[in-house]
Order: structure tokens, then C-alpha cells, then sequence
């Protein structure tokens, strides 16, 4: 289906004996080398068209931008609020000026205003094919093997242990973050294709929902065990001492509504800035967030980080807790050591007491240490095959695990990852599930979609808005602070309105633009050299890699970052490009006089089990 | 052209001179001439070259005539100073404004025909008077600006786009500088980066008049196949009869070359311009040598580039007139207008 643009051409019998040990040329016939420049699309786990969807808003064509999030990663309107966002740390922009394009940020401007999409959603009922799947636990893992199997005629049964779905979508992620409304649309969504709920019931052995005759089991079950810590004055204080994700299962399903004035969290991830942003709204006077590590080892995201300190948490680095300190039975408070990081030769980090500690007096702890997995209900002697540290053996690329029919995805497959992890593992763990169900190899997957166009309107005129926006990063508008931290169903980001979203969406270098360069058309006049802005293009005598890199107008130092080469020029020299800071505007093709350079959309799909779940993004192939 | 202009954003890793400034630090307006026209990548040139050597971009007059060559100067170095004359008039404006103020440098842009049509007188003076300045043809053997018409120096043997045959020989500006008393005489190619960058540097560090004489195909109506000034027919025809390193004041000269094919040339100002010989016949200091050079290349349809004449004893017009070393706008009235006494005192030696 790719479009090529004759760039693997041989290298000519003339050419100069040095190219024949120089960088060979790119082969752009490879559908991930222009995959791989679309920064946000190739870190997204789903693989979502991110610039495509961007350029909809732009257009302010809503449902379509929601549509093509939707059929790539299932929960627009969830994730717009709360996804880890990986496509952001490798947004172009950020190698550019400091800041990102707020990807996930204009997702969610997808999903507030979409409107309805009823209409384009796969139509129920669907044609059964007598094939029952049981999909374990009602996470976003389950639920997206669910959405991408329902329509090819599945019975799905989806077993949850808790009477509501969503897993910790719904358990842990607090409101202030995600709106139970908003994640009720989404997960509604998926079961009005047609799901069977087997709701408030624990699954207690794998092997009695094996016996019920299922064709395929897909285990979701998540990572469901906080870690615990084992201090002295641990047992003595248990009444006070809470453990993060209970406590915030507790708070989501209403069993909880007050916490002490005084409130210890001990851990420096995300969970520990939701409980810490938890117990503020539930009446507590002084949190505080305590981590072993320096801050800048902290595994909280920046921007979570950020949102509980705007809140009044500090956040205590180099504190390591000692001892749980107990008084007429009861917890008075927390003696930490502090520490000193020391890094080895080899980086290696080692926390070191220097000798210091601090009491801080408190009410409650609450203890955001980490998830591990826990499968007590799987027989270990039915073929499911585990390592020393308990976690099933889990094929990477089929999902499967070591008996047939019985697959794992999500936080259930290698420990606590995210939501988008967990959509990605869903889709290809469903493509697994229905090679299984048809006979055929599970091995065997399908091939990517992708294709290039041309964007070229007229001389000086593209399909895209080429012209760079040097406007720096639009901050989300928040709720008043008062209000939001008196009611924990507020919340606190209000979302860009459009004038402010259209602002942000302008920002986006559309890296899904390539720049395709033909070596026979070109002239080697230097225009596209001297008119980009941004240093990208050089012409040069060829050399190994490691060298050429060094040759080029600003040495190409991004190692993550790939060189375009062109085969040989009438010179004896090659075009190369280093695509790190290319700002895709388009002035290279602009300046060439022969059409040497062209803009070219790319498209790149991920094919997924059920072609109606992709028939937005399919419109982009051919 | 292009409607957007070029993106203020730039590579975060981009070389910065003494000054602190980057090469985009150098550039002007977006250019309107057309994609791949040659005369950009002089200016891409210059402004990489003037970036490299440190130089104050507000220390910097650049003039010109008329001609798309003549509307580069807008399109490098916004800050310097700027007089965008009339067509041929370049010399007179630059001669004006150097003896008013020899602290500039001056950069004047010019094209074949507005200098070797006409413009060719005002040339041929400045050039006599060793008026210390960069002279730069950006030579594309047409008149771009009005469509195409045939240069004086455009080859005998080179048509037309359409086909129209070139009755007349060329002018050729280099044997003319050289034959005229020019100082510093270089041919080069907009291709060539490698090769004009460094002529340039050296140029705007030679003290007296120096004249770059750059081929500069005009994609519009001078590249066709059977142009002499066309990208492929240049590419094929090159015949570089040096290539020049320029070594500027602070850097340390390296001695390790082979004696014979190096010859390295101390400049007025300390600054040192390394040939390398590619030709051992030519010898760039002997006026005659560096004729016959390029006349052998010519009658074999060769076009001779690099360092073509380089006279060592570097003079300038100031020297010859004896002005005074400040400029003008740097003097007292007192002294610039010294009043009715000295000018009677001036008259009455006439009478
Ligand atoms: C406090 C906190 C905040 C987070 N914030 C974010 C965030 O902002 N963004 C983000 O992307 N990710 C976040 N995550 C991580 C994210 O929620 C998970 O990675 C994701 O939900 C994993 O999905 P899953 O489908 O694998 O499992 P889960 O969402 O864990 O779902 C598993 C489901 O299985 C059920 N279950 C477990 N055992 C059984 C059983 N034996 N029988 C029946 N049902 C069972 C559970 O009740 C649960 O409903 C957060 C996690 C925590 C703890
Ligand atoms: C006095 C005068 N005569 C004629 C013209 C018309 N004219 C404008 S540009 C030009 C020739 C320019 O040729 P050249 O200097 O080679 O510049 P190019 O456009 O080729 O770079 C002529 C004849 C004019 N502008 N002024
Ligand atoms: S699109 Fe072309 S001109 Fe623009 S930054 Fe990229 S390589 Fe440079
Ligand atoms: S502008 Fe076009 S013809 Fe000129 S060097 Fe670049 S790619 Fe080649
Ligand atoms: S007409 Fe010729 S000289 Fe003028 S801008 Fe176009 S290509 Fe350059
Ligand atoms: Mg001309």
C-alpha cells in the first residue's frame, strides 16, 4: 500500500568507491522509518495518528478527531484526562523550545465536543460466531479485548470482582481527575456492543471458568496487591496505617469519607499525589508527600507532581521511614531517616543514611509504595507457568501465556504500567484470541497500514498549516482551588475551550507531513540547505554513520534520531537529513526548484482483530 | 518565493561566533527570487562567511544596483547598513560612502548586467581606483529581473532558452579586473560552498578592491542544457586552479603542508590566506600568469575558479588620496567644517 517514492535505488556502477563503504540509503519502502519521525504516533502504545487528530480540531471537525482516537485507543474522553501521555516526552516540539504539544490535553477537547457519535460506532446487534471468550477483571484491558472482539461475532463474558466496572479506572483514579460521567460513557460504550457481565463476584479459580468451556480466557486482573511496609511499630499502628490503592478503593466506592487532620504519604509516585490530593478533600489540614529518593529520581509524573503541590502538599525527598511511632495504642507519628544519593561509576544510584532523622508527628499514613501482581487463583498445575517471583510467563508479542487459549494483558502480563499499556496489550492480545478461535497461527500478525500523499496544493500552497507557530505551551484553565478541594467529585481541570485549543493545536509541526526527497529530480543547488531554518539538510560526501553524523551542518548528536541518505548524487555526495528538528515547514519543497522535495502525509495504521473497529482510520489508507 | 516566512525557531545546537550570534543571526528578509536561483545560495554564503570571520553585523554597508543580484542584499544581514542604488550606480554609492567612512565594510552586490552592461564604466573606475571594498558579481549571463535577455556576459556559444543564437563574445570580469589594477580577483560557484566561502572571508579581509565574480545560474531563463551558465554545464566545466583556506588572526597557523603546493599569503591585518595550488603554472601573484590561466580554460570551454590574482601589496584609494583615518561622522564640525577662513585660504590657492 506504500506509496514509494523510488528512494532505494541501487547505488550507480559510477559512483566513487568511498560510498561503498558509507551509510547505505534509507529505505523509506519500510513503513516504520516514517513512522518513527511522527514522534507522538510511534511512542503512542496505540499507535494513535495524534498530528492527524490534531489538524481535525484545528478544523474543528470534533467527531472525526474523536473517531480516530477512538478506534486507536478506546478511551478518548478517559485518556484526554489521565493518560500517562508517553507521546508527549517525545513530542518534536520539545526538542525545539522546552515544552511539548499538549497532545493529550487537545484529545480531550476531541471528546468534550464531539456531540453524538452514535451513528459511527459499529452497529449491534453483531452476527455471533459461536465463540464464547471469558475476559477476567473489567480494566481497560479486558474491555478493549472486548471492544475489538464483539463485533466479530464474540460472546464475550467479562468476570469483575467489584459490582461496577472500569477496574482501577473507577477504584483509583480519583474524580477530581476523571468524572465518573465521563468514564461512564466510555465503558457503557463498549457494553452496549453487547457484553455479558458477570459483576461482584471474585473469580476464585482459573481453572473452573476454563471448565466452563470457554474457546479463550484473557486474564485482566490488574496488579490488585499495594505493597506494605515492614517498620518497626508497623502491626502496633495498623489502625492508622493505610495502604494507598485500598484506601483509594475505599474513597471511590463511598466506604470512606474522613481521614485524620494530619496525613503522612510515604511514596513518590502518581498513586502517592492522588492519595496526598485524596486526603486534602476528605478534611485533612496537613498532608505531606515523603520520598527515599532525591525529587528528581520520583516516579510521579512532573505534571502530577505539580498539581498536588499547587494544592499545598510538600513534597519531603531523602526521607526514608524508620519507625512507626505509637502512643497509648495509637499513631502519633512517622521517624524518618534521611538520606544522601551517591551515584556509582556505573550510574548506579545507593541511598546512604547520613545519620539524620526527623520525626513528623501525624494522624494517618497512607502508603503509595507500589502494586505487585498476585494470582492466587490460577492452579499452578493447569499449564499456566509462572517464574520464581509468582508472575505468569507471557509471550510479548501474542499475549499468550504458556497454556493455549489462556492470554494476560494489561497490568496482569509484567506488573503496574497505564492505561494506554493496557489498550495497546487489549488490541493485540485480541488479534491473538481470534487466530486462536479460528485455528490459525497466533504467530503470524497482520501487517501495518500506511501510505503517503502528497500535500502540494499549488506552488506555495499545502493541504496542512505548514507556517510555524512560535507560541509556547497554552496552561489548562482550573477549577477555583477553594471549591474543588471541598468536594472530591469536582473537577480541577476544566479543559481548553476552543479558542484556547484551537491556539494549542496550531502548535503541532504535523510530523506526519514527510519530507520525501527523489535523489534523480535533484540538482544539487543547495536551496533546501540555505532555506532551512532549522539546519536539517546537509549535502555531503558519504561516511559510515557514526561520521556522517559529525559531517553535517549541525552535527546530528540525537542518537534516537534517524538519518535520511539519499543514494548517490551526480557529485558523488548525498542528501542527508537528520530528522530531529525538522519543523515540517515544508520551505525545503518550497525552494526546491525541480520538486526534488515533496510533503507527503503519511499514514500508518496498526491493523487491530475487527476492521469496523478501523473504519475511520481505513478511510486514511489508499 | 515562498508566502510564509522562514521560522523564527532554530537548531537548539547551532555554532556560535565570538559575537555570541548564530548564522541565522546574519539573515535578512525572505527572499522573493526564484526557488533555486543562485543567487540565494551566494547570499546563504555570505551570510555563513561573515558569521564565521565574527563579524558586527552593524559594521557591515551593503550596496548594490538593479537586478534580482542587486535585490539580494536585503535578504542577508537585516542589521547592516543598506543603499539599494540605481542600475549600473553601485560603484559611485560605494566609492561616496567608503570615503565618508572607511570603519565599514563594504559589500557591494551586483549582477553581469548590472555591471558589465551598464554599469560597466562606473566598474572599470572603481576598480582603477582601488577602492577598498568586496565587489561581487552574481553572474547568471542574463538579465534576470527583466526576463532573460543575454548578458555581455553570456558565452558566444551559449542560445537562449528558446533557442536564439548569441552573437557577441563575452566580457570576461575577471581578465578586465586584472588588466584594470584590481587587487583581488576570484572566480567561484554558487555550488560550491566550499569553495566561495572562504574566497569570501578572504576578500572582505584584503585591504583594497576586490572583485568576486560569482556564476550563479538563473534557474528561470539560464539553466537550460545548452547554457555555458547553467548548474550541469558549470558542474562539468569547473576547473578550480586553487583552493583557499583563510586563516584568520587568532587561530595558529599550521606548517605541516607540503612546500611547493602551499603557498601561504600574510595579509595587511594579520590575517593569513592559505592557496593551495592545484595548477603548478599558474601563479596567482603574476598578473600575466593568472591571464593566461584563465585565457587557456576559456578558448577550451573551461571556466578557471579560485584565487585568480592576488597582489600582496594590498593598496587602497584612502592611502592613495591621503585622507584622513577618521570617518567623517566621527569628526567635530570644527574640524569638518573649519569656516570661512580656511575655505578663502583654500580658493586663494587656485587663483
Ligand atoms: C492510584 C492510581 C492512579 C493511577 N492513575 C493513572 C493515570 O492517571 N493514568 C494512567 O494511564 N494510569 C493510571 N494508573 C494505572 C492504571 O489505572 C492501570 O495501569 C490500568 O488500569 C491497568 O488496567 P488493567 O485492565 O490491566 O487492570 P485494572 O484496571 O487493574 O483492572 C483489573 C480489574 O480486575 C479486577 N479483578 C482483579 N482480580 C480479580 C479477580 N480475581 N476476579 C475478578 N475480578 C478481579 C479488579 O477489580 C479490576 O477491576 C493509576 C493507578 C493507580 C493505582
Ligand atoms: C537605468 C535602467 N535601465 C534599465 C533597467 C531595466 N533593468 C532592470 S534589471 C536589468 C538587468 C539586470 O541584470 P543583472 O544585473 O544581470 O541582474 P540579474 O537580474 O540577472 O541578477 C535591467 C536592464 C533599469 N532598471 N534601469
Ligand atoms: S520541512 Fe524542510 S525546510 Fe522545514 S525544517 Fe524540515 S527539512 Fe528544514
Ligand atoms: S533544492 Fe531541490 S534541487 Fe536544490 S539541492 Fe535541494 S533537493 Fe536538490
Ligand atoms: S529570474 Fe533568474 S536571476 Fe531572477 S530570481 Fe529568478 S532565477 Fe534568479
Ligand atoms: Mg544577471
Amino acid at each position: 500500500m506504500m506509496q514509494k517514492a523510488e528512494m532505494a535505488r541501487t547505488v550507480d556502477a559510477f559512483s566513487p568507491a568511498r560510498s561503498r563503504d558509507g551509510t547505505p540509503p534509507t529505505d523509506t519502502s519500510d513503513p516504520q522509518y516514517f513512522h518513527k519521525v511522527v514522534d507522538c504516533q510511534y511512542a503512542c502504545p496505540a499507535h494513535t495518528p495524534v498530528p492527524e487528530y490534531i489538524r481535525l480540531i484545528a478544523q474543528r471537525r470534533y467527531a472525526d478527531a474523536y473517531m480516530l482516537n477512538w478506534e486507536s485507543n478506546v478511551f478518548p474522553g478517559i485518556l484526554g484526562r489521565v493518560c500517562d501521555r508517553p507521546c508527549e516526552p517525545a513530542c518534536r516540539r520539545g526538542r525545539i523550545e522546552e515544552k511539548p504539544v499538549a497532545i493529550c490535553r487537545l484529545k480531550r477537547v476531541a471528546a468534550d465536543n464531539k456531540g453524538d457519535v452514535t451513528e459511527r460506532l459499529p452497529r449491534v446487534p453483531f452476527q455471533k460466531n459461536g465463540k464464547r471468550v471469558a475476559l477476567l477483571g473489567a480494566g481497560p484491558a479486558s474491555l478493549t479485548v472486548a471492544r475489538d472482539l464483539l463485533p466479530l461475532g464474540y460472546h464475550c463474558v467479562l468476570f469483575e470482582k467489584d459490582p461496577v466496572g472500569g477496574g482501577l479506572m473507577r477504584s483509583n483514579i480519583p474524580a477530581f481527575r476523571l468524572p465518573a460521567k465521563v468514564l461512564d460513557e466510555e465503558v457503557d460504550l463498549i457494553y452496549g456492543l453487547g457484553v455479558e457481565k458477570r459483576f461482584g463476584e471474585a473469580v476464585t479459580s482459573l481453572k473452573a471458568v476454563i471448565d466452563e468451556g470457554f474457546d479463550a480466557v484473557f486474564v485482566g486482573t490488574g496488579a490488585p496487591k499495594g505493597k506494605d511496609l515492614n517498620v518497626p511499630g508497623r502491626a502496633e499502628a495498623d489502625a492508622n496505617v493505610h495502604i494507598g490503592i485500598d484506601f483509594l478503593t475505599s474513597v471511590a466506592f463511598e466506604h470512606v469519607d474522613s481521614i485524620g487532620k494530619r496525613v503522612v504519604v510515604i511514596g513518590g509516585g502518581n498513586t502517592a499525589m492522588d492519595c496526598c490530593r485524596t486526603a486534602l478533600r476528605l478534611g485533612a489540614e496537613k498532608v505531606m508527600v515523603t520520598v527515599r529518593s532525591p525529587r528528581k529520581d520520583m516516579k510521579a509524573s512532573d505534571w502530577e507532581i505539580e498539581d498536588a503541590e499547587r494544592e499545598g502538599v510538600p513534597v519531603l525527598d531523602n526521607h526514608n521511614p524508620a519507625e512507626f511511632l505509637v502512643e497509648n495504642g495509637r499513631l502519633v507519628g512517622v521517624r524518618f531517616d534521611k538520606m544522601r544519593a551517591e551515584y556509582g561509576a556505573d550510574g548506579r544510584r545507593k541511598l546512604i543514611p547520613t545519620g539524620e532523622s526527623v520525626v513528623i508527628e501525624c494522624d494517618d499514613v497512607l502508603m503509595a509504595i507500589g502494586q505487585d501482581n498476585a494470582f492466587p487463583w490460577i492452579e499452578r498445575d493447569i499449564g499456566v507457568e509462572f517464574d520464581e517471583w509468582g508472575m505468569p510467563a507471557v509471550d510479548r508479542t501474542t499475549f499468550a501465556s504458556t497454556r493455549p487459549g489462556v492470554f494476560f494483558g494489561g497490568d496482569a502480563a509484567w506488573g503496574p504500567e497505564n492505561i494506554i499499556w493496557a489498550v495497546a496489550h487489549g488490541h493485540q492480545a485480541a488479534i491473538s484470541i481470534d487466530k486462536h478461535c479460528r485455528g490459525e497461527p497466533i504467530t503470524e500478525r497482520p501487517a501495518p497500514g500506511a501510505n503517503l500523499v502528497s500535500q502540494k496544493m499549488g506552488i506555495h500552497e499545502w493541504s496542512y498549516s505548514n507556517d510555524y507557530d512560535n507560541g509556547r505551551r497554552v496552561p489548562v484553565p482550573h477549577a477555583d482551588q477553594v471549591t474543588a478541594l471541598r468536594n472530591i467529585k469536582v473537577e480541577v481541570e476544566l479543559g481548553y475551550d476552543e479558542v484556547l485549543a484551537l491556539k494549542e493545536a496550531e502548535r503541532c509541526l504535523n510530523c506526519d507531513v514527510q519530507t520525501v526527497f527523489e535523489q534523480p529530480k535533484c540538482i544539487e543547488c543547495d536551496a533546501c540547505v540555505d532555506i532551512c531554518p532549522v539546519d536539517c539538510i546537509t549535502f555531503t560526501d558519504n561516511a559510515p554513520e557514526p561520521e556522517l553524523r559529525q559531517m553535517l551542518r549541525t552535527p546530528a548528536e540525537n542518537l534516537e534520531q534517524p538519518l535520511y541518505v539519499s543514494s548517490d548524487l551526480p557529485t558523488g555526495r548525498v542528501m542527508v537529513k537528520d530528522e530531529d528538528v525538522c519543523l515540517h515547514c515544508g520551505l525545503c519543497a518550497e525552494r526546491c526548484p525541480t520538486g526534488a522535495w515533496d510533503m507527503s502525509k503519511f499514514m500508518y495504521v496498526e491493523r487491530q482483530a475487527a476492521p469496523v473497529c478501523q473504519r475511520h482510520l481505513d478511510a486514511y489508507l489508499d | 518565493m515562498s508566502y510564509i516566512a522562514k521560522p523564527i525557531a532554530r537548531h537548539p545546537k547551532l555554532k556560535r561566533n565570538a559575537l555570541g550570534l548564530t548564522h541565522r543571526d546574519y539573515e535578512g528578509a525572505m527572499s522573493t527570487l526564484c526557488a533555486g536561483c543562485g543567487h540565494d545560495s551566494i547570499t546563504a554564503a555570505l551570510i555563513e562567511a561573515c558569521c564565521e570571520i565574527d563579524l558586527p553585523p552593524h559594521r557591515i554597508a551593503k550596496i548594490s544596483g538593479i537586478g534580482c543580484s542587486s535585490k539580494a542584499p536585503t535578504y542577508f544581514i537585516k542589521q547592516a547598513h543598506g543603499f539599494n542604488s540605481v542600475h549600473g550606480r553601485m560603484p559611485s554609492v560605494a566609492t561616496g560612502a567608503n570615503l565618508a567612512n572607511r570603519d565599514l565594510i563594504y559589500l557591494g552586490v551586483s549582477g553581469d548586467g548590472d555591471t558589465a552592461s551598464i554599469g560597466l564604466g562606473q566598474f572599470a573606475h572603481a576598480v582603477r581606483r582601488k577602492l577598498n571594498m568586496v565587489y561581487i558579481v552574481m553572474n547568471n549571463g542574463c538579465y534576470g529581473l527583466t526576463k532573460g535577455q543575454f548578458s555581455a556576459t553570456n558565452d558566444r556559444a551559449s542560445p537562449s532558452k528558446k533557442g536564439a543564437p548569441n552573437p557577441f563574445d563575452p566580457i570576461d570580469l575577471c581578465q578586465l579586473a586584472i588588466t584594470l589594477g584590481a587587487g583581488f580577483v576570484a572566480r567561484s560557484f554558487s555550488g560550491d560552498k566550499a569553495q566561495l566561502k572562504p574566497l569570501i572571508k578572504a576578500a572582505i579581509h584584503y585591504n583594497g578592491f576586490a572583485l568576486l565574480d560569482v556564476i550563479s545560474p538563473c534557474v528561470t531563463f539560464n539553466n537550460h542544457a545548452a547554457s555555458t551558465k547553467g548548474y550541469e554545464y558549470v558542474r562539468a566545466h569547473n576547473e578550480a586552479l586553487d583552493r583557499v583556506d583563510f586563516v584568520p588572526l587568532e587561530n595558529e597557523i599550521r606548517a605541516e603542508l607540503a612546500a611547493g603546493e602551499t603557498r601561504d599569503v600574510l595579509l595587511h591585518d594579520g590575517s593569513t590566506l592559505r592557496l593551495n595550488r592545484l595548477d603548478a603554472d599558474h601563479d596567482p601573484e603574476d598578473a600575466d600568469s593568472a591571464l593566461t590561466a584563465i585565457r587557456s580554460r576559456a578558448a577550451r570551454g573551461e571556466v578557471a575558479t579560485g584565487l585568480l590574482y592576488l597582489d600582496p601589496a594590498e593598496q587602497d584609494l584612502h592611502a592613495t588620496l591621503g585622507t584622513t583615518a577618521r570617518p567623517l561622522n566621527a569628526m567635530p564640525m570644527s574640524e569638518l567644517c573649519p569656516g570661512a577662513d580656511k575655505l578663502a585660504a583654500i580658493n586663494a590657492k587656485f587663483q
